[in-house]
């Protein structure tokens, strides 16, 4: 008995291993546990044995019983995994097929700029505001000290509606600093992008339609330092930090001082090239203290209050920023254009 | 404007190697005049020196050309061949060396002309850039040689080929031969001429002239004549025109430099002058700032006139101002003028401004001008009727023709220079051609005035001439300098020898001239800069600027109206205390919150929806053309059309503000299917202008999409429609079929609504309304009023708890007529399908096969659920029930 146990052992392990299927396994255990196995078979001639013999026998077939459960157990797991080997390998894909195309639009190359100093002003506490391009002359020139006979309001220059020029488009964002100082509690921090018009024939530079940003501060104690402090943070998260600026006195009727912001060509670092046309310095943006006379005729006590503005070009801007040559791709909208952004 | 650095020497001591042109132009740009550009005139002409003529002959392998000896300096002349016949020996004459480069940018090299060493070139006026302006000596005048004659016809020529001196060629006009000839002062030259049986010695003054020419000389009036004279054609004397060689009557000897002589031994420093400073456009202004910037002094003349000319001026002159629009008149008179070029060092400064030279007076007025600031006009007296200048405005109906020669209309606001009966000049802009200086004016009278600029300006631009003197007066000049002006150019009258002044100036002032005086508050002017500067270094930057003080009172130049507050002396002193020298520091104040507005968030969201779904953004023109009306196929009379119209648009197509932004996303859609763009999906949140009483606009924001291509159809551009109003969590939208909108294909075009609000229209673009943009393509576009949309978007969502019991679906089919819109259904279905019903999906529409026809066979997918209890095929069947019934009921349908 003994001996048909080993010979059943040797055959049930053997076939165990050269199974070939989750299938063949279990028929495999069928065939040698099962009710009607093979070790059932020779455990039923247990009772032909000695009571001494039993209880070795017994324990023998146990042990085999046990062996050949894990032998099944091990076959079963091993085969699995196999199966499942083949199967993910037929299942295999050309991973350098193209991926399926999912819609991607584009915000226009201009406002991905103008989203851009929106965000850093945003950063400083200013609210962004707007306002309406049609206006008064009133608003567009008179209250920012701008004078009747100023050649900024010829009929050459500016677009009107009414024979007495009494309603214009805008031609700059500036009337917003009136607005805002007409309505808004104070202090006022904000900026007013926009577009604006002026009576320029269509070219590479020029367009009859463009957008500026107006900027400007009302508080008690604002200073020209400050005005520098922000411009200069403004233009190294535009420009890059470390870039290098200056300021020059200019002329705007509505600022007093008034200045321009240039920055260090960044082509040639200032030593003068043709895209600073050999001045080395880029002119950014025209700022200034808000003049007393604009702040007065706001209702605000410019022995107060003081003020600063700034005005800039976003056309310019997202033209350097792209590296665009031509003014006109920006309003012509054709989708290779706007794609690229 | 124009600085020479030269020039500028005279008033401040800055001589170019102390201070370069880049250091120049950065200290200048930041004390706030700005430098456009320099050019260092030298650099525009290399390697021409002053040549003198040793020896000259004939080309011997050439009919018209000269071989020339030019001694440059060097000791041993150089040989230069020449076509040019003006030339003489004894001459200096500017030549162009191996290597030269002439002002047109033309480079000169040796080499060989006709088999003839020709190291390098006698040059023209033209060569050098110049004009008989520049050099009014160099006018040439040919003879006309007769050994220089082809005829035009060889068989027929009027002058016969074997002429000989003494032949007489018609009336008194005979041949005759240069015997010897040497020069007798500025082209002129004694010569000595074989007129046959004797000869005649006299001067003449053509520069063609050499020993053994053969001429034609008028006996009669010892004349040598030229071709002009004999009324020939060119091409009968070719090689005797009105060109040549330079041949200079200047200061200079074999080697000088060219460039020098001409003045280009010069830097030229372009200024962006802003408005408000015109005293900064002249050299003296310009002196100013640069003394104030380099710390050193302004070195001012004093003019001064003898005025030795008998009598006054009040004998002979009278002015009267009879409108304030002229603020001062001065006047000066010169009598017994000579009409002369000016000298060589005035015509060279001029030249440097940017000005041409023309001739003694006028260059005076423009020395003045540019030296002053002031802009100067000088009348022929004579033509002054009566003696008189009345300034006032024009009379109906007045013309005067002006120096330009143009015929000009004068209406009544045009200030003018009138005498006692009509304009002999428009005020500030121009002269009149009836009172111009010509060569025989023997009275001048120098006028040097005051306008009102705004007057000036509005006359010059209606006149469409804008001049650098009413480019100046425009911008309001100093009243004040009409009197050192006119002193200045009567000192230069003087010096000039260009005539002799009468004592005496006529100084009308329509108003008595105003001061303007300010507080020094330095606390105030550092509290608005944020600095720190010392009162002593602000008084020591006005007072060097030219202002004055007693005590904190601040008395403001006559030159510098634009400083009218104590904002515009902080502006002073901050620019001499250095706009870069005042320290970056943020002020603090009141913290502001900042950030972006609820509908500025909207519209941002609105951008980021579109985008996500694969839409880019465009940006269109605010006006169109009123024609895009009729592309867009509205009404003649449709209310719409009623648009703000520009009164001087640039055209036709930029004339009126769109009322809506349908044309301005075709015409970029027309665009991209021009461009042959297989798809273009867009959109842009753009304002339309609607018209106000009030003369103003209403400028609503519409979100504008537009598409069209291969997967573009109708549902596409729906369902980017319902993502936005989800994405803003508006109510369930409805969208009604509009058949009336114009410019919309009618059965494929939708209104939008949520609740009682109409959203916009969405659809296919009409066939015709694409056809009128020259397109045969499917167009798809929607118009959604921001407005709508801000007032139906849904509030901050509030937690649901998720379903805890699952949910049943039921499919149903139904058969209705095909005219029942299928959304109805929806609505029904939702309205009436009890409290299990949570959803109602269409998943097939279906007509034709054994559906009859009229009707249609509709699907959809019913969705079940209860929050508290899961659902028995009972509550299922219950809801299909109802909606059965319902749909039985309203629309007639039948389960299939």
């Amino acid at each position: 008995m003994k001996e048909l146990m080993q010979n059943l052992r040797e055959a049930s392990l053997r076939a165990i291993a050269e199974s070939e299927s989750p299938e063949s396994v279990e028929a495999l255990r069928i065939r040698y546990l099962g009710k009607k196995g093979e070790l059932t078979a020779i455990l039923h001639q247990m009772g032909k044995l000695s009571p001494e013999e039993r209880p070795v026998m017994g324990q023998l077939a146990n042990q085999l019983r046990s062996e050949i459960e894990q032998a099944i157990e091990l076959r079963k797991t091993m085969l699995g995994k196999l199966m499942l080997e083949k199967k993910l390998e037929t299942e295999a894909v050309d991973v350098t097929m193209p991926g399926v195309e999912q819609p991607s639009g584009h915000k226009h190359p201009m406002y991905n700029v103008l989203d851009q100093i929106k965000d850093i002003f945003i950063g400083m506490g200013y609210e962004i505001v707007d306002g309406p391009e049609v206006e008064l002359s009133e608003y567009n020139f008179t209250k920012l000290n701008i004078d009747e006979s100023h050649p900024s309001r010829d009929w050459t220059d500016t677009f009107y509606f009414d024979e007495d020029a009494r309603v214009c488009l805008r031609t700059q964002t500036s009337p917003m600093q009136v607005h805002a100082m007409e309505t808004k509690p104070l202090p006022i921090r904000m900026i007013a992008p926009g577009r604006v018009y002026r009576k320029d024939e269509v070219d590479a530079t020029h367009s009859p339609m463009f957008h500026q940003i107006e900027g400007m501060v009302i508080d008690k104690g604002i200073t020209m330092a400050d005005l520098k402090a922000t411009l200069n943070l403004v233009v190294e998260q535009i420009y890059g930090a470390g870039t290098r600026t200056r300021f020059r006195p200019h002329h705007f009727p509505f600022t007093e001082p008034s200045c321009e912001l240039d920055i260090a060509c960044h082509k040639c670092g200032g030593k003068g090239c043709p895209t600073c046309k050999g001045e080395g310095w880029i002119e950014v943006l025209g700022a200034g203290m808000v003049h007393p006379k604009v702040l007065a005729g706001c209702g605000i006590d410019p022995d107060v209050y003081s003020g600063w503005a700034f005005g800039m070009g976003l056309e310019r801007l997202a033209m350097g920023e792209y590296k665009i040559t031509d003014l006109r791709l920006i309003f012509e909208n054709d989708v290779r254009f706007l794609e690229q952004f | 404007m124009d600085l020479s650095r030269k020039w500028l020497n005279e008033f401040v001591d800055l001589p170019l190697s102390e201070v370069d042109d880049r250091s120049f132009a950065e200290a200048m740009s930041v004390s706030g005049s700005k430098v456009e550009v320099t050019e260092d005139l030298s650099e525009r002409i290399k390697n021409i020196v002053v040549g003198r003529i040793v020896k000259l002959e004939k080309h011997p392998n050439s009919d018209h050309m000269l071989v020339v000896l030019v001694d440059v300096g060097e000791g041993e002349p150089r040989q230069i061949c020449t076509g040019a016949w003006n030339v003489h020996v004894g001459d200096l004459v500017p030549t162009a060396l191996h290597n030269a480069l002439l002002p047109n940018g033309t480079k000169i090299m040796r080499g060989k002309l006709r088999g003839v060493k020709s190291d390098g070139m006698l040059c023209s006026l033209k060569e050098l850039g110049m004009t008989t302006h520049d050099f009014p000596y160099a006018v040439i005048k040919p003879a006309a040689l007769l050994n220089d004659y082809h005829p035009l016809d060889p068989a027929k020529p009027s002058i016969s080929a074997d002429i000989k001196a003494g032949d007489k060629i018609f009336g008194k006009v005979v041949a005759a031969a240069v015997k010897a000839i040497a020069p007798a002062g500025v082209n002129l030259w004694d010569t000595v001429l074989d007129i046959g049986e004797s000869d005649v010695e006299s001067v003449f003054d053509c520069q063609n002239l050499h020993e053994g020419d053969l001429v034609a000389y008028d006996t009669a009036k010892n004349r040598v004549l030229t071709p002009e004279d004999l009324r020939a054609k060119q091409e009968e004397f070719p090689n005797c025109i009105t060109d040549g060689i330079l041949i200079l009557h200047e200061d200079c000897k074999p080697g000088d430099d060219v460039g020098v002589l001409l003045g280009m031994d010069d830097h030229v420093v372009e200024f962006e002058i802003t408005p408000n400073r015109p005293d900064c456009l002249c050299m003296i202004g310009l002196a100013r700032e640069t003394a104030v910037t380099f710390n050193k002094p302004l070195k001012l003349h004093e003019p001064v006139v003898k005025a030795e000319a008998g009598g006054d001026i009040s004998d002979c002159a009278k002015i009267v101002i009879e409108d304030p629009l002229c603020v001062r008149y001065t006047a000066r008179m010169v009598k017994n003028v000579k009409i002369a070029p000016s000298p060589a060092w005035m015509r060279e400064r001029i030249r440097n401004a940017g000005m041409r030279p023309i001739n003694n007076i006028v260059d005076i007025t423009n020395y003045v001008m540019l030296e002053y600031g002031q802009p100067m006009h000088a009348f022929d007296f004579a033509c002054v009727k009566d003696g008189e200048i009345h300034v006032r405005c024009a009379r109906e109906g007045e013309t005067i023709q002006t120096l330009d020669g143009t015929a000009r209309q004068l209406s009544t606001n045009m200030l003018c220079i009138c005498d006692t009966e009509k304009p002999v000049g428009v005020a500030g802009v121009m002269g009149g051609a009836n009172s111009e200086i010509v060569g025989d004016t023997g009275m001048v009278l120098f006028e040097s005035a005051n306008f009102n600029g705004a007057s000036i300006r509005r006359t010059a631009t209606s006149l469409g001439m804008r001049t650098d003197a009413s480019g100046r007066y425009e911008k309001g000049l100093d009243p004040q300098n009409t009197w050192p002006a006119v002193q200045r150019a009567c000192e230069l009258i003087e010096l000039l020898g260009a005539g002799e002044v009468v004592p005496g100036v006529i100084d009308v002032l329509s108003e008595p001239l105003k001061e303007t005086t300010l507080k020094l508050e330095p606390d105030r002017i550092n509290a608005l800069l944020g600095t720190d500067v010392s009162e002593a270094q602000m008084r020591d930057i006005l007072e060097r600027l030219g202002f004055t003080l007693e005590g904190d009172i601040i008395h403001v130049p006559s030159w510098r109206a634009d400083v009218e507050h104590y904002s515009d002396i902080a502006e002073e002193v901050a620019r001499f205390y250095g706009y870069n020298e005042i320290p970056i520091q943020f002020a603090g104040g009141q913290t502001t919150a900042g950030g972006y507005s609820e509908r500025q968030q909207l519209e941002r969201r609105i951008g980021q929806c579109c985008r996500s779904m694969g839409l880019d953004e465009i940006i269109t023109y605010s006006f169109i053309s009123p024609s895009y009306y009729d592309k867009i196929r509205w009404a003649p009379d449709d209310p719409r059309r009623d648009s703000l119209r520009i009164l001087n648009p640039l055209g036709e197509d930029t004339s009126i503000m769109r009322t809506t932004v349908l044309p301005s996303m075709l015409e970029i859609l027309t665009r991209n299917y021009n461009y042959r763009n297989k798809e273009a999906c867009l959109y842009e949140i753009g304002r339309i202008y609607l018209k106000r009483p009030d003369g103003m606009a209403d400028e609503p924001r519409i979100v504008s999409l537009g598409a069209y291509g291969e997967k573009i159809d109708f549902f596409v551009l729906k369902g980017w429609v319902e993502a936005i109003l989800k994405d803003l969590g508006a109510a369930r939208p409805r969208f009604t079929a509009e058949k009336a909108n114009p410019s919309y294909h009618p059965g494929r075009c939708a209104k939008v609504w949520v609740g009682d609000v109409c959203v916009g229209v969405l659809g296919q673009i009409h066939p015709l309304t694409a056809l009128n943009y020259g397109v045969d393509a499917a167009f798809y576009c929607a118009e959604l009023s921001f407005d709508a949309l801000d007032a139906v978007k849904g509030a901050r969502p509030v937690y649901k708890p998720l379903p805890r019991y699952p949910s049943v679906t039921r499919d149903i089919s139904v058969v209705c007529a095909a005219s029942v819109p299928v959304g109805e259904m929806v609505d029904c279905i939702l309205a009436d399908g009890g409290e299990y019903l949570t959803d109602c999906r269409l998943f097939d529409v279906y007509t034709g096969g054994r559906i009859a026809g009229g009707m249609k066979s509709v699907a959809f997918s019913l969705t079940i659920r209860s929050d508290d209890q899961t659902l028995t095929d009972a509550h299922a069947e219950e809801t299909v029930a109802k909606v059965l019934k319902a749909l039985g009921e309203k629309f007639g349908a039948v389960m299939r």
